[in-house]
């Protein structure tokens, strides 16, 4: 029996306080029906005595206090699946809005999945090759990673987002990624940029959307994200299938935590985000992974901007706590119109060291990324004396890291919207970029590596000697 | 059983009325779920109940079930080699029994109620036992003798004790006190997380904890029974810092905490460490290890409660009169989680929202490390060593972990994200790092690695201050003002940076150093230092100097396996042999 109160003793911001109300449940659905006869949809809250608070998806407009009816649902909230959710698009709550047919229930899955126990876990170790030499060669990302790429307003992380899912593979095994699409607070445009690319290259037919525009309900971008991920693991381990998640965009998401905390009046962590910031993002980005005797997999690249490019920035900072790496992109770079504008020294990806070396991609490659990264640190730093003392000042071997440097940009980082770079060409290009220095500075390369892959090691070991 | 009623869930917090016989911290059972919590607050006849598991679902009017005790570990054979959640349930039997997912109100005790041991007694019948002493041993793995003792505040006679194999619940002794009552023995003892347990005396630290780790070793050791702290913003080495303790202390017992972090790390360790070899024994490193992971997706009151089940398990091992680690990762988890819970029982926040009792908090656990004389009339010295990673804000060093930490905490390592980005491993700054036991481990070192390695990082360290003070010149002018003797200051403190303190975790051999070659390989650079400067002194440019191939040895050196310390000596030579011919094409140039 679903009990109906209208009882309203209060609504305000996003939240709305029924009282003389028995047997609420804590995170329960709840159904609200203004006096016109429209529906919204809420959660509880909190549960105090007989008080319930309720959080309303859509918002209060138009909710009068004397005339809105409440009912609890007695369950949470949950998301029909079954394999037929492949190629439908969804609103944040999960309602088809694509025209086509409902879905009829496999199963119902509440979208708040219990956590996955570390013990069930499969360590990350398949190398997906994105076609992007920064990614692949220097942060690699490998199936059931959880790797974000910090932008900025005005960054092209969609662009990139895009190609890698138009580009990703693990080779050798043919199979295709499914793609489950969350957009949470995006502007119309950009959606529809996704949904076009995915349309030209066919991935619709294996994609999963969950849509919430920047016009849609704000609080609604809460649930968003984890009926995403509810689809993803019902795709990933019980169809088997390797789904790349991608979520955009996260600070949105935040802003909608932030907005409902407010509203509680909660004890405001840094810059008014809630205490519990960390643990909530968390409850979303560690649903990426690999379990065990599973076949399916996880991979998550959540997007986010960073608000005035601030790394330190709350929804940044703890967004990097908890994924397993990032993918930076810097304004300068893109100014410079280096494209994808990959901070490579900021960037990380954590998992990188076990999907690496022979049998993988290459066995020189963790000698090759080290090097790389030294050396373009270094002409990194030659560039900042020769922006101060000019190039004059600078020594022989400060000068060659410089140009080093501007050839590793305009090479390395830089590649075409187009192209799809395989990992033996990237690895290629770091040793021919590297062919330059002189063999001393190659502290981090081993001997062997060198008479084998360097172009040109022989002339330069007899120069030497 | 006495029942209290729920009146309010927020989170992790739960409010019951109907409570006035639950104490402060006792263990109590929430709805029909049977979901774990522990009271935290009382008022009147309402008591605040955290959580152990998600409260979805809960509501106003169901049963909450007193149980009369307070949070405690189960302590006994079979802890080493189990991986537990942050109340000590065992990770590897929830998924047997739920599957992959941890689902709610799951009760599996920590020790195993069907697994066998072999008692082996250590004292007689008749024989007068006090608190702490030794009854018998078992073999818990190939590295551990698990010493089973007489517990807390029990003296008397051995009436009965038995070589047998048993369940950790069996009666393996009985002891007569002086009061005339009998105490079953069994290996099985339990203890409250929040308590720690007694030791005889607190001893000063007076050795060095090795853990493989140049930088650490060299310039900020920690002493056994130490305490250390590793702050840093993320991906500046912090964990793969705490792993590499975890895997190459000389520590008999490694308890690792993964308190409000990745699943996978926990993963990684899971498969990681069966496989490693202990560089002391030879025998697989899990054979040392206990794990806790309650990662930041668990739920967040149990994680407040991991870094207290890990050290309390960790006291037990160091009353065995073992030398045990800790590694906490993230303390600032643990704190957040604090935090969370302190907002919801609507306390006054304090800075950034912490609670007011953050610092006693935080001094209190780390007060729980040291050396001691444990209980027992063996006089057996137990060491517990605990190293915590702090996770603050944009990596903010005012943030108040780290500041109550700072207080506490003997050793500092500073990460720099700056390093960090240039893949400088581990990035532990050496200028802002300092470990506050040096002069206590000074004899010690002196006496095992002679007064030159106290010279040499002695010199070391200075040479890479220099170094930060003429990088500062160097950037305002250029390197070209600078003296020759400045410019060979520059290239040493290049390869100290270089070939010394970078040490890559990934790597087979460069992952661990041993004090003896580390030792080797400092000489080693500081003979180089030596030549150089006499070469200076004898007209020969520093561009020759800085050129000389022997340097890419040099680089290579850490790549030399253990125990090849003749190597070293062969490389010596050769920079004698290089230096000797550059001056003697000095000479005859001339
Ligand atoms: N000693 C080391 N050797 C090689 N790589 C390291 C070392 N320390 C850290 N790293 C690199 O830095 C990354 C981040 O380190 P991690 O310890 O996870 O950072 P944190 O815990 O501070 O966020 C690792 O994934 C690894 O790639
Ligand atoms: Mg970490």
């Amino acid at each position: 029996m679903i009990k109906e109160y209208n009882t309203i003793k209060e609504v305000a911001g996003p939240l709305m306080l029924v009282e003389q109300v028995e047997g609420a449940k804590y995170e329960e659905l709840v159904e609200i029906e203004l006096p016109d006869g429209e529906l919204r949809n809420g959660r509880v809250l909190e549960v105090n005595r007989d008080q319930v608070l309720i959080q309303l998806f859509e918002g209060v407009t138009g909710v009068n206090v004397f005339n809105t009816k409440v009912r609890f649902k007695s369950k949470g909230m949950e998301l029909d699946v079954s394999k037929d959710i492949l190629g439908r698009v969804f609103d944040g709550q999960g309602r088809p809005i694509d025209k086509g047919p409902k879905i009829i229930p496999e199963k119902r899955l509440d979208i708040n999945s219990s956590p996955i126990n570390p013990y069930a876990r499969n360590y990350p170790s398949e190398f997906i090759q994105t076609g992007f030499s920064t990614i692949d060669g220097l942060n690699t990302l490998v199936r059931g990673q959880k790797l974000p790429i910090f932008s900025g307003s005005g960054l092209p992380h969609a662009k990139m987002a895009a190609q890698i899912v138009r580009q990703a593979k693990v080779r050798g095994t043919g199979e295709e990624f499914a793609v489950v699409f969350a957009a949470m607070g995006i502007t119309f445009e950009e959606a529809l940029y996704f949904i076009q690319d995915f349309q030209k290259t066919g991935a619709i037919e294996r994609t999963v959307l969950f849509v919430n525009l920047a016009s849609d309900p704000a609080i609604e971008r809460i649930t968003t994200p984890r009926l995403a991920l509810t689809a993803a693991e019902y795709l990933a381990f019980e169809m088997d299938m390797h789904v790349l998640v991608i979520l955009t965009d996260m600070t949105n998401y935040c802003e909608a935590l932030r907005e409902v905390s407010a509203a509680r009046q909660e004890v405001p962590g840094r810059r008014g985000y809630p205490g519990y910031l960390y643990t909530d993002l968390a409850s979303i980005y560690e649903r990426a992974g690999r379990i065990r005797e599973k076949k399916g997999s996880i991979t998550q690249i959540p997007i986010l901007t960073m608000p005035e490019d601030d790394k330190t920035h709350p929804i940044a900072d703890l967004t990097g706590y908890i994924t397993e790496g990032q993918i930076v992109l810097s304004r300068a770079m893109h100014r410079r119109g280096i494209y994808p504008p990959v901070d490579v020294l900021q960037s990380l990806s954590r998992l990188k060291d076990k999907g690496i070396g022979e049998g993988k991609t290459r066995e020189d490659h963790a000698d090759v990324f080290n090097q790389l990264f030294a050396a373009y640190a270094r002409g990194l730093e030659a560039r900042e004396l020769e922006v101060i003392l000019g190039e004059a000042a600078l020594s022989d071997m400060d000068r060659i890291f410089y140009k080093f440097a501007g050839s590793f940009e305009k090479r390395y980082i830089a590649q075409d919207e187009s192209e799809d770079r395989d990992i033996e060409f990237t690895l290629d290009l770091g040793w021919e970029l590297m062919s330059v220095l002189p063999t001393v500075e190659l502290k981090r390369i081993r001997p062997e590596f060198m008479e084998k892959y360097l172009p040109g090691f022989k002339e330069k070991v007899g120069a030497n000697s | 059983m006495e029942v209290g009623r729920i009146v309010k869930i927020a989170g992790p917090l739960v409010v019951a009325s109907n409570m006035q016989n639950a104490k402060i911290y006792d263990v109590v059972r929430v709805s029909e779920k049977k979901l774990m919590g522990e009271v935290i607050e009382m008022r009147g006849d309402e008591a605040s109940i955290q959580v152990y598991e998600e409260t979805g679902g809960l509501g106003v009017g169901e049963p909450v079930y007193l149980t009369g005790q307070p949070l405690s570990v189960e302590l006994g054979p079979g802890l080493i080699e189990s991986i537990y959640d942050g109340i000590q349930r065992p990770l590897d039997e929830i998924r047997l029994k739920v599957g992959d997912l941890i689902t709610r109100g799951i009760a599996i005790p920590g020790l195993s109620r069907v697994k066998r041991w072999n008692f082996n007694p250590a004292v007689q019948v008749g024989d007068s036992v006090v608190e702490g002493d030794i009854l018998g041993i078992v073999d818990e793995t190939v590295l551990v003798v698990h010493r089973i003792m007489v517990p807390p505040r029990i003296n008397g006679k051995v009436k009965m004790i038995e070589r047998k194999e048993c369940l950790v619940t069996d009666t393996i002794a009985v002891i007569e006190t002086e009061n005339g009552r009998e105490e079953e023995i069994s290996m099985l003892t339990k203890w409250p997380v929040r308590r720690p347990r007694p030791y005889k005396e607190k001893l000063a630290p007076d050795e060095p904890l090795s853990t493989g780790q140049r930088v650490i070793d060299a310039f900020f050791p920690i002493s056994k029974g130490g305490t250390a702290c590793i702050p840093g913003p993320f991906g500046s080495g912090k964990t793969v810092v705490q792993h590499q303790l975890a895997k190459w202390a000389d520590a008999q017992i490694v308890v690792y905490v993964g308190c409000g972090e990745r699943g996978n790390e926990m993963t990684d360790v899971l498969i990681e460490f069966p496989k490693l070899k202990d560089p002391h024994s030879g025998e697989p490193l899990m054979k040392r290890t206990v794990l806790i992971a309650n990662t930041s997706n668990m739920p967040v009151a149990a994680r407040e409660a991991s870094v207290y089940t890990g050290i309390t398990i960790a006291e037990y091992y160091r009353d065995m009169g073992y030398s045990v680690a800790l590694m906490a990762d993230s303390t600032s988890r643990w704190a957040e989680a604090m935090r969370e819970m302190s907002g919801r029982l609507e306390e006054m926040p304090g800075e950034e929202g912490y609670p007011a009792y953050l610092g006693t908090r935080i001094a209190e656990f780390y007060e729980r490390a040291g050396k001691f004389v444990c209980l027992g009339s063996d006089g057996k010295i137990g060491a517990l060593s605990v190293v915590g990673a702090v996770s603050p804000p944009g990596g903010d060093l005012s943030d108040p972990v780290v500041q109550a930490t700072l207080r506490v905490v003997k050793v500092f390592w500073g990460l720099e994200d700056k390093l960090a980005y240039k893949r400088h491993f581990p990035a532990i700054s050496w200028l802002n790092s300092y470990s506050l036991y040096i002069p206590n481990l000074t004899d010690y070192l002196e006496t095992n690695y002679g007064r030159e390695w106290l010279d040499n990082i002695n010199r070391a360290m200075a040479i890479l201050q220099e170094e930060a003070e003429l990088e500062e010149i160097v950037r305002l002018v250029g390197l070209d003002v600078l003296s020759p003797d400045a410019r060979l200051i520059m290239e040493t403190a290049k390869s100290i940076r270089e070939d010394f303190l970078h040490q890559n975790a990934f790597d087979e051999i460069d992952t661990y150093s041993s004090f003896e070659k580390m030792v080797k390989l400092m000489e080693l650079i500081m003979h180089f230092h030596d030549l150089a400067e006499d070469a200076l002194n004898n007209n020969v440019s520093i561009l020759d100097i800085a050129s000389l191939p022997i340097r890419e040895d040099i680089a290579r050196a850490k790549f030399i396996p253990e125990n090849k310390e003749d190597e070293f000596e062969k490389l010596k030579e050769s920079v004698t042999k290089s230096f000797q011919e550059l001056k003697e094409k000095v000479l005859v140039e001339t």
